[in-house]
């Protein structure tokens, strides 16, 4: 079984961070990872992204041209992405930064306001872990536990102080996909 | 050791300096600088040499002189900076010392762009330098893989006297996958018998040179570096094979060609065509007899590569025109994904192909029609 992931956004968003950390719950449940960041001139401005596979097998290519997963934080990424999407894929769209709703009905678009949710945490940059942790409801080989433990097993020390915060923001991504899936 | 996930090029970097790199020499490149960038920090942390050169070219004469004394030594840069390497790689192959150096691959020719590409691999595997030389490339496919022939390298380098390459692609460089460190080795200078690093009056001199002005004297290096090579051939050969055994159609790839192909086979797999994968790991010495053998059972092969199909001219030489070679690759910095490679498959196996056109040239008239 093998699920690719591709997450978007603005440089500065925290993108490739919120890869990784999807990336480090996999490593540490003993699945197989790639992890690949857009490092082309598109980073500098416009859409920055990175791709993640999980399997659990040896994984062949690291890149994926349809995704059955994605987050979106801004609306360039939601347009690049959203006609890409394979047919009932989840797309995590940032709806605090985007001004339209889904333009296809064969994949699941879910629009979260990670900003204004990470807003009321208390630190706006944590919609990127709002976003994780919305998509977590539709990753079934990554728990929010894990990602949980592989945010407190890598975060440097010097972090440490904003696991709680962090996991607050996963959460409440994560309870607001619920909340509008059930 | 536990896996943690390593960044290709910072794996290199961790990897070399556990394989005991006592110097490294370099100058910054995309898609490579990580390995230069961990290193400046790495090196003095341990108290070792790191230098940033002026240039490529004084890098890989640093590495030559540093060479020469018997230390294990690297350089790492991108296409254009390994272009202008090329001449100190061939007075290392001339003089006989050991020396690594990884060339993360970008999209060229000339500056062209910072894309993952393998466009480099005739001047790495046919020899970029001037003269009769035969340097031992590697091609790591994956994280783990690029820390393992890093050290493999720097063993391969000093056994056989040789220039050893590492030729990844951007993308590998550029990867994050767990991977397994291997143990810290503590530095051990070996004793050699010809590394010019200090008589103390104890011993007769050494010379390590490049130049031989009598023809003859010349040419017994060519013969000694040629033997050598022999031996290289026949002990050093390295691959990987997927779903081989049955195999109707082989597909042949490298680097991260070859494991795009890889996902491709499944998916054919699973659709019930018998394809299988080789993923040569030494791309010097080439797996020749494998491919001579498989040309025996097989029906058909197809190369893919991120060049215009300059491996496919050695895997050609080995299937001998007995079945049909067929080509695709993608250039410039793009990176295929498995639909096309797949796409490929799936036309082998519907008709009957023909091996009178060469596989550029139909390549070619398929990408034209796309």
């Amino acid at each position: 079984m093998q699920k690719e992931i591709i997450i978007s956004g603005f440089g500065g968003q925290g993108v490739l961070f919120a890869g990784q950390v999807i990336a480090y719950a996999a490593m540490d449940s003993g699945k197989e990872v790639t992890w690949i960041p857009s490092y082309g001139p598109e980073m500098r401005g416009g859409t920055a992204n990175c791709t993640v596979v999980i399997a659990d097998q040896e994984i062949g290519s690291p890149l994926v041209k349809n995704p059955p997963l994605a987050i979106a934080l801004n609306l360039p990424s939601f347009d690049k992405y959203e006609p890409l999407m394979q047919a009932g894929g989840t797309l995590i769209v940032n709806q605090s930064m985007v001004d339209r709703g889904a333009q296809r009905n064969d994949i699941h678009v879910i629009l979260v306001p990670c900003n204004e949710i990470a807003e009321g945490i208390g630190d706006k940059k944590l919609m990127n872990m709002v976003a994780v942790g919305a998509l977590l409801t539709a990753l079934s080989q990554v728990s929010l536990k894990d990602v949980e433990k592989a945010l407190e097993a890598h975060l440097p020390a010097r972090h440490k102080h904003l696991l709680p915060k962090n996991y607050e923001a996963l959460k409440r991504g994560f309870e607001t996909h619920t909340k509008r899936v059930g | 050791m536990p896996k943690e996930l390593w960044k290709g090029n910072e794996a290199i970097a961790e990897a070399a300096v556990r394989a005991g790199l006592e110097a490294y020499f370099g100058y910054p490149i995309t898609p490579q600088t990580e390995i230069l960038e961990y290193l400046s920090r790495r090196m003095p942390e341990l108290g070792r040499t790191f230098v940033q050169a002026e240039s490529e070219l004084g890098a890989i004469n640093m590495v030559y002189g540093a060479a020469c004394t018997g230390v294990r030594v690297m350089s790492s840069s991108s296409s254009p900076g390994v272009s202008l390497m090329m001449e100190g790689i061939s007075y290392i192959a001339g003089t006989e010392v050991p020396a690594v150096l990884v060339n993360v691959m970008r999209g060229g020719p000339g500056l062209g762009n910072i894309a993952p590409a393998q466009g480099d691999y005739n001047q790495a595997v046919h020899g970029g330098g001037h003269g009769d030389y035969q340097p031992i490339v590697l091609a790591p496919a994956s994280v783990q893989e690029a820390i393992d022939l890093t050290v493999l390298s720097f063993d391969l380098a000093e056994k056989y006297r040789a220039i050893c390459m590492v030729i990844l692609d951007g993308c590998v460089g550029q990867m994050m996958e767990p991977a397994q460190m291997p143990e810290m080795k503590p530095i051990q200078r070996a004793n050699w018998d010809w590394a010019t690093d200090g008589k103390m009056g104890k011993r007769e001199r050494r010379i390590l040179t490049s130049i031989y002005l009598d023809p003859i004297e010349e040419e017994k290096l060519n013969l000694r570096l040629l033997n050598r090579w022999r031996t290289i051939q026949a002990n050093e050969i390295r691959y990987k094979e997927y779903f081989l055994d049955d195999a109707e159609i082989v597909i042949v790839g490298f680097g991260t060609a070859g494991r795009v192909a890889l996902s491709a086979v499944r998916t054919a797999r699973e659709q019930g065509i018998k394809v299988g994968l080789l993923r040569p790991i030494t791309v010097s010495p080439f797996p020749s007899e494998v491919i001579d053998q498989l040309a025996g059972r097989a029906e058909a092969f197809l190369v893919t590569e991120m060049n215009s199909g300059q491996m496919l001219e050695d895997v050609r030489l080995a299937v001998k025109g007995r079945v049909p070679v067929e080509f695709y690759g993608r250039l410039g910095g793009v990176v295929p994904f498995p639909d096309e490679i797949l796409s490929e498959i799936q036309r082998m196996a519907k008709i009957k192909l023909s091996a009178n056109v060469h596989p550029r040239d139909a390549w070619l008239e398929r990408m034209a029609k796309v």
